[in-house]
Formats: structure tokens, C-alpha cells, sequence
């Protein structure tokens, strides 16, 4: 392997390969080979860096210059100035980074300052494509300790010690899972990867199977010698191109280099790995439905028990654990786990990834330490709410989590916490929400998402969604009564407790978190009939207020001839006319008009 | 793979290509690479010091380049930055000295004495 | 819209993939991804031939096309619009954007276009949340999205 004195890398993330961060990156071999520098210069294709806001990002080390919003023109420029010429291209640096004209490292802007990166360890810094890379960061040494130097029971108990949780939503201690799947009776067994990630707003998993796709192989080797499974399955959904495709190349490398395959490190062990697609069904990702569907049918939940620890894959015993979850076994195993167990919060253990979104400036995605409160997150690492908007709720667990207003903001994020507030950590997505969301259309929003989604198999989340589903759409069109509110909960409450799978058992969270919590909002739709957010268009007017210059933009714009008044004047909306079809709102430019 | 002793073999041999942008700490040497040390002949020197370090599979070191420090008649310069040790600048290089730089002063430890800053201005 | 797809090439195709995984366990899935790609759909034609050689019934194999919804029968627009409707987007104003392009091809979501050229779909969250809002037109990712920015975005595939 060549030594090269700079490395460029780039981001090939979905969100950076979503701005032609992959023309970026054949500019750059380009523009380098045009200036004799490829033997000096390596360019690196690398996982998300986490900061998606400011892609598509480049790194230039050893400086550690972090380039955002590059574009493919500045790439001479960067050649030219910062690696010919050893000259730090500064406007385009991330704003955040120049500090007093000092320069800082990437590492110590504000967005990765509190960031503590176990599962993320190497997304953004090795190349994905290249098993040497991974190797040369402790790569599979953890595999190599467990199989040579430890017994399955040992192995088990180490997850055990390190307290380590399931990432996927449930919060189910990884340990006890293990311990179960090996304690199974059966000759053959399996582990799978649940990578059916399917949260919106979620996109952690797919960030680790992008930049790092190596680990999941290590941790899927070692939880197979633990309990005694000689084949992985890795569910992966179709949505997921570059993430399928990278874990392929990682897969075929690793048997290349018989890191899969038979005898491994020539203890006898076998194992060796596949990949399953998804084909777009969000219920997959429920652990006996994903089981289902790998073995080619619908993906409908079983009920349980028998847990897929008993019964899973072909009625075999199965070792089920999410992306995240298997992210950080090999680094457990190689420095110990009461090193994890001294990370976070007393009964969460280790690092938490979220995904931030919304309403804040720094989307993105970050790994911090259980225990880090919801303030810490929004305000110092996402940077906090743009345009000066009052920050009002941030919602997480996806569509089987809830709201978390205003007030809580100073809670620690661990399960526990999250669940006491209503809502749960899910696969970790985290949507920040502003004053101009409205809770009601964000409560319906994800039943929306529910009632779409549900397989049909169970009549309390099929029917019983649904019907909350028509409550929430007469309460946003303001034909909702007080007795709807209580039928909603009451409902809400039944389903929880009668549906087959954690999809419907969580299903109405969105709606019972944001009717505690933001009661006001409902009861101001249903007796006001209003909406205070200005979301809900039956309920929402627009309004011109005295910035009008009465320029007759707007006028000339509406479609019904709504707008009344005279040039020079301030204008008036005729709301009995008005079909709020936004039109006029486009075309003012002194944004005069609100809704209301 | 049948042993750890391959594993620790693929992994030294990519360890330095990753090195540069993990470790911050350990050995930096700067290569002054603006017009003037291009002009006087610094790619050579780069060239060499990135082969010599590789050859001899030095760990925790950094080969990087710099602007202009304003000395121009000394170009090509090297600077060598040890933690906790003082900065040894080296004028005048060469290809053939920067290998000896190499392996005397990371390698043994033993700063060039003739080729820095302070011989060269006696 | 007239394109036949049930040439011979194309089943002879499936069949290559079918006799690739016939050994296998679990083997319908893969196929009917493959199927997809192939056929550009999975229409009744398909599965008749996929449940023959699979030894699967075909009740079963409707069963999981239809669960899927990945999985289409009718064949798709020459290009295919994905809006992204994921809590990120939504948050940022994807809706309005999709209305947007609905009525510029007028075609609902989740519809193809009278003349075959265009499919407007609706999708989950396809992980971009950092470019919010986003759509795809085929492979093109188009992010960061302003209701304005659509007409000339659209100008080139009309």
C-alpha cells in the first residue's frame, strides 16, 4: 500500500450522492492527474460524516480542512490552492470551523464537539470499498480474539456485562437475546441482520452499511459462534441501493479473504452471509414479519411466543439484532465491556445515534452519549432552530414514538425516560418541529403512515387506525367535537393493548403523546375551529397585513379574483371567495399575506 | 484466513495509509511546498521521504507539506516535528538526505546535525 | 406505451434467474425482484410462469406481489416521480410540492400519466433528510426543493 502525504476524502453518502458528490469525487482524480499529483494525493470514497446539512462535505487531512457545500467548479481551486500550494481554501470552508481567522479541525465544530462515535466510528473516515482500510482500524481483531481465545458462554457473557441494549426499538437487553437464541434447541440455527429500516426521518442504518459495511460482517460472525449459527441473513430494504451494493463488495471481500467461509482463523468455524431484500413494506421491519419475508412470503407478524429465538428463519432458532446494535459489538469485545457499560445512563448503556431533522440547522446524524439531554442535542450539536422560530416539540421513535414538548427539554435521552414521556427511542430518528407546525397535522401525518402501512392482519390496528385516522380528519376540517377527543383516547388505549405486533401496539402514540401534551391545540381545532399553527387549511384564512404596498401582484395572481383593493392601497382578501390555493403568497414580495 | 498473524500482517501494512487522518499525534514532517521550495526542487524530496518512510515502515508519522516560511534561498525545507521535542528544521535538501533524515532522525532518533538550519547558516 | 414486453428475450431472462435460485431456500423473493427488473412489472403473464417453474401457487405468489409495495403489476411511466412524503420532508413542505406536480402532469399520486410518460408517486423516507425536501425523477435526486424550483425542474421531462 502506497503512503500518500494528503487524503481527500468524499462523502458518498445518499445525501451527498444526492448532490453530485460522485462527480465531485472524478473531478478531483481529474484534476490531480492533470497536476501530476495522484502519487501524493489519495482520494477517498467515504460513508456520511453525519453532517448532511452542509454536503456534499469534503475532508482534507491531515489538515482535517472540512469543505462544505462543495460544488464540482471549486475543485480546482482546492488542488490548486490548498493541495499544491498547502494554502487552506477558506471561503469554503464550513462556516462553523473558522473561528477568530483560526482554523479549526473538523472534530471540534460544534456538531461533532459533544458526538462520542462507537457505531460511527468509521463511517466518514475509512473507504467502505476497501477491506484493508477496515482492517487497519482494529477490523475483525475482535472475531479473531472471540474465536481463539473464548468460548460461546464466554462470549454471550461479555455482551451480557456490557449492558448492551437493542437499537432497534424496543430496547430489548442484546445479551439475554443471545443467551436465549444459544440456549435454543436445534442443530441448525441462524442470525440476521435487521436492516429494514423504515422510520421516516431514520437513516442510521443505512449510514453504517454505506461507510462501514464491515462491521456488521464481524459482529454477524461473532453472534453466530456465540449461539452456534453457521449463515447470516442480512434483510436490507430495496430502497437502499448504494448501501446493498456496498455490503456485497464488503461481502465478497471478506471471503476473498476467508474472513467468511470455511474454518476462520483456523479454529473450525464456519459462517458465511446473504443478503435479503425488502420490497418497500414498513411492517417487515417487525422481527416475525421480517421472518416471513425472508422465507418468500407475505410479511405478516407472527404472533409470539415462539420468539424468533425459538422459532425464527425456516422455524429455526434465529438471532435477530438491528444495524446499529451489531455496530457496536466488535468494539465492546475489543476494549472491554465495562468500558461501554461506563458510557451513559444507568440502565442505558453505551451511545445512541439519531437522526436530526426538521425544523434546526444542523440536520444530520449524530452519536451521543445515552444520557446527553434533548437541549444538549438541539441546541449545541444541531445548533438550534433557524429563522428565529420558537422551538415547540421534537419527535422521536418515527411513528410509533411521540411528541416531546417544550418543557422537557432538559430531559437525559435514554429508553426509560423517553418511554415515560410517551414516546420511545425507535431506531433513533429525531424531527424537530417549530412554531409553525401544527401538532394535530403532525399527530395525523404519522397515522397516516400507520394506516397505509398496516399489513391487515390484526382487526384493532387494521380497523381501529383507521377509524382514528376519520376522527382526525374531521377534528382538522374543524367538524370535531369535544366527545371526539375522548373517543380518540379510548380507542387509542384499546389498540395498544390488543394489537398482535409492536407496529399497532405503538401506533397510536403520536396521537395519545400529542394529546397530552398539546391538548390545547385540539381543543382550539374543535372549539375555535381553529388551527393557532395556521397548517390546517379548512381551518386557516389568509390575511394581508399592513406591509402591503399594494404593489397588485397578489391581485393579479388569484386565481378567483379574491383579492380586493385598489394600486397604492393595502389589499384585502375576500375569505368567502378564497380557495387558499397559496398563489398570491408565492407572488408577494413583501410577505404580506399570512394564514391565519 | 487461517491465522491472526495474516490479519496483523494486512493490518500493518494498511495501518499507515489510515494513520493520516486518525492519528494527530506522533511524528510530522512538513515539507515546504510553495512556488519557491517547488522551484528549488521539494517534490523530489517529498517524493523521497513518502518511499523511505514507507520502506522502512516507520509508524505515527505524518508526511505533509506547508506554504512559504519566508526563507527562500534555504528551499527545499523540511521540518520535522517530534511530540514533546523541539522543531529541527533542515535547508537545502535533497532527495538523498531526505532518506537519510528517514533513518536517522525518525527511525534512530539522531537529528542530522549537518544538514539543519544552524550548520547550514555557520 | 405500446412497448410488448413479453418477448422472449425477457422469459428467457427469467428463466435463467428462476433456474439460478430454484435450489435455494426461499427463493421467491429474489426472483420477483429480478422478475421486476426484467419486466419493468409483474403482471398476471409473469407470475403464471414464475409459479410453474417455482412449483409455488400462483394465489400465493399474487399474494406477495400485491403485499409489496415495491412490487407493481402495471407497467410505469417512462419516468417515474417520487416525492418524498418521510416526516423530514413533510415537516418541510413536501406537500405542497407534490400538489404542484400533480397538477402540472395532471396525473394523482400514485398514478401514471394518460400518455404513459410519467408515474407520480408518493415514497418513504429515502434517507436525504438533509436535503429536505427531496424528489427523484428516475436516478436524478433533486433536494432542498422550493415549490418555485418545480416548473423548471420539470421543463426538462416534459
Amino acid at each position: 500500500m502506497d503512503l500518500f502525504r494528503s487524503h481527500v476524502l468524499v462523502c458518498a453518502g445518499t445525501g451527498c450522492a444526492s448532490s453530485a458528490s460522485m462527480k465531485i469525487l472524478e473531478k478531483f482524480e481529474e484534476v490531480l492527474e492533470k497536476n501530476d499529483l495522484q502519487k501524493e494525493v489519495k482520494v477517498v470514497k467515504t460513508g456520511c460524516f453525519g453532517l448532511c446539512e452542509a454536503g456534499p462535505i469534503v475532508i482534507v487531512y491531515p489538515e482535517g480542512s472540512f469543505y462544505s457545500h462543495i460544488k464540482v467548479e471549486d475543485v480546482e481551486r482546492i488542488t490548486e490552492e490548498h493541495l499544491l500550494k498547502g494554502r487552506i481554501v477558506k471561503d469554503l470552508l464550513y462556516a462553523e470551523s473558522i473561528e477568530e481567522d483560526k482554523v479549526k479541525a473538523i472534530d471540534e465544530v460544534g456538531f461533532y464537539k459533544k458526538q462520542q462515535r462507537v457505531a460511527l466510528r468509521n463511517c466518514g473516515l475509512i473507504d467502505p470499498e476497501a477491506i484493508e482500510e477496515y482492517i487497519a482500524l482494529d477490523g475483525y481483531r475482535a472475531l479473531a480474539k472471540v474465536l481463539t481465545e473464548m468460548t460461546p458462554e464466554e462470549t454471550i457473557d461479555v455482551v451480557k456485562k456490557s449492558g448492551l441494549r437493542g437499537r432497534g426499538g424496543g430496547g430489548f437487553p442484546s445479551g439475554l437475546k443471545w443467551e436465549f437464541t444459544a440456549k435454543a434447541e436445534g442443530e441448525q440455527k441462524y442470525v440476521a441482520c435487521n436492516a429494514d429500516e423504515g422510520d421516516p426521518g431514520a437513516f442510521m442504518d443505512r449510514s453504517v452499511l454505506e461507510g462501514d459495511p464491515h462491521v456488521i460482517i464481524e459482529a454477524m460472525a461473532i453472534a453466530g459462534y456465540a449461539v452456534g449459527a453457521d449463515l447470516g441473513y442480512v434483510y436490507i430494504r430495496a430502497e437502499y441501493p448504494i448501501a446493498v451494493q456496498r455490503l456485497q463488495i464488503a461481502i465478497e471481500q471478506a471471503r476473498e479473504k476467508g474472513l467468511l467461509g470455511k474454518d476462520i482463523f483456523g479454529t473450525g468455524f464456519n459462517f458465511d452471509m446473504e443478503i435479503r431484500l425488502g420490497a418497500g413494506a414498513f411492517v417487515c421491519g417487525e422481527e416475525t414479519a421480517l421472518i416471513n419475508s425472508i422465507e418468500g412470503k407475505r410479511g405478516m407478524p407472527r404472533p409470539r411466543p415462539p420468539f424468533p429465538a425459538v422459532k425464527g428463519v425456516w422455524n429455526k432458532p434465529t438471532l435477530l439484532n438491528n444495524v446499529e446494535t451489531y455496530a457496536n459489538i466488535p468494539q465492546i469485545f475489543l476494549r472491554g465491556p465495562e468500558w461501554f457499560a461506563g458510557i451513559g445512563t444507568e440502565k442505558s448503556k453505551g451511545t445512541k445515534v439519531f437522526a436530526l431533522g426538521g425544523k434546526i440547522k444542523n440536520t444530520g446524524l449524530l452519536e451521543i452519549p445515552m444520557g446527553t439531554t434533548l437541549k444538549e442535542v438541539i441546541y449545541e450539536v444541531g445548533g438550534g432552530i433557524p429563522d428565529g422560530k420558537a422551538f415547540k416539540a421534537v419527535q422521536t421513535g418515527g411513528p410509533s414514538g411521540g411528541c416531546i414538548p417544550a418543557d422537557y427539554i432538559d430531559t437525559p435521552i435514554d429508553y426509560d425516560n423517553l418511554i415515560s414521556l410517551g414516546s420511545m427511542m425507535g431506531s433513533g430518528g429525531m424531527i424537530v418541529m417549530d412554531e409553525d407546525n401544527c401538532m394535530v397535522d403532525i399527530a395525523r401525518f404519522f397515522l397516516d403512515f400507520t394506516v397505509e402501512e398496516s399489513c391487515g392482519k390484526c382487526p384493532p390496528c387494521r380497523i381501529g387506525t383507521k377509524r382514528m385516522m376519520e376522527t382526525l380528519d374531521r377534528i382538522t376540517e374543524g367538524k370535531g367535537t369535544l366527545k371526539d377527543l375522548d373517543n380518540l383516547e379510548r380507542l387509542a388505549e384499546n389498540i395498544k393493548a390488543s394489537s398482535l405486533c409492536g407496529l399497532g401496539q405503538t401506533a397510536p402514540n403520536p396521537v395519545l403523546s400529542t394529546l397530552k401534551h398539546f391538548r390545547h391545540e385540539y381543543e382550539a381545532h374543535v372549539n375555535e375551529k381553529k388551527c393557532p399553527a395556521g397548517v390546517c387549511q379548512a381551518l386557516t384564512n389568509f390575511h394581508i397585513t399592513d406591509d402591503c404596498k399594494g404593489c397588485t401582484l397578489c391581485k393579479k395572481a388569484c386565481p378567483v379574483d379574491a383579492i380586493l383593493g385598489e394600486r397604492k392601497e393595502l389589499h384585502v382578501v375576500d375569505t368567502d371567495k378564497c380557495i387558499k390555493c397559496g398563489a398570491c403568497i408565492d407572488k408577494c414580495p413583501f410577505k404580506a399575506i399570512i394564514k391565519k | 484466513m487461517k491465522s491472526i498473524a495474516e490479519l496483523n500482517k494486512i493490518r500493518e501494512e494498511a495501518l499507515e495509509s489510515v494513520n493520516l487522518r486518525k492519528d494527530r499525534k506522533g511524528t510530522r514532517i512538513v515539507v515546504g511546498m510553495a512556488t519557491c521550495g517547488i522551484a528549488a526542487g521539494a517534490r523530489p524530496v517529498l517524493m523521497a521521504l513518502l518511499e523511505e518512510a514507507k520502506k522502512r515502515n516507520v509508524e505515527h508519522v505524518m508526511v505533509t507539506q506547508t506554504g512559504c516560511v519566508g526563507a527562500c534561498r534555504l528551499e527545499p525545507i523540511v521540518e520535522v516535528y517530534k511530540e514533546g521535542e523541539d522543531k529541527v528544521t533542515y535547508v537545502d535538501m535533497t532527495a538523498e538526505k531526505a532518506k537519510r533524515v528517514i533513518a536517522d532522525h525518525i527511525v534512530n532518533g539522531k537529528v542530522v546535525d549537518e544538514y539543519t538550519i544552524g550548520a547550514y547558516e555557520k | 406505451m405500446a412497448k410488448d414486453i413479453f418477448t422472449e428475450e425477457n422469459f428467457q431472462k427469467l428463466q435463467n434467474v428462476i433456474n439460478e435460485y430454484k435450489g435455494k431456500q426461499g427463493p421467491l423473493m429474489p426472483v420477483l425482484h429480478e422478475g421486476q427488473k426484467i419486466f419493468g412489472c409483474l403482471p398476471l403473464e409473469v407470475q403464471k410462469k414464475i409459479s410453474e417453474s417455482l412449483k409455488v401457487p400462483l394465489s400465493e405468489i399474487y399474494g406477495v406481489v400485491t403485499f409489496y409495495s415495491q412490487f407493481s403489476l402495471e407497467p410505469q411511466g417512462d419516468y417515474v416521480i417520487g416525492v418524498c412524503l418521510g416526516t423530514a420532508c413533510y415537516v418541510k413542505n413536501a406537500q405542497p410540492i407534490i400538489d404542484k406536480i400533480s397538477k402540472m402532469i395532471d396525473t394523482k399520486a400514485g398514478e401514471t400519466s394518460q400518455d404513459g410518460k410519467f408515474t407520480l408517486v408518493a415514497t418513504r423516507c429515502i434517507g436525504a433528510c438533509g436535503l429536505a425536501p427531496v424528489m427523484t425523477i428516475n436516478e436524478e435526486v433533486y433536494g432542498r426543493l422550493k415549490v418555485e424550483d418545480v416548473p423548471g425542474i420539470m421543463e426538462k421531462y416534459l
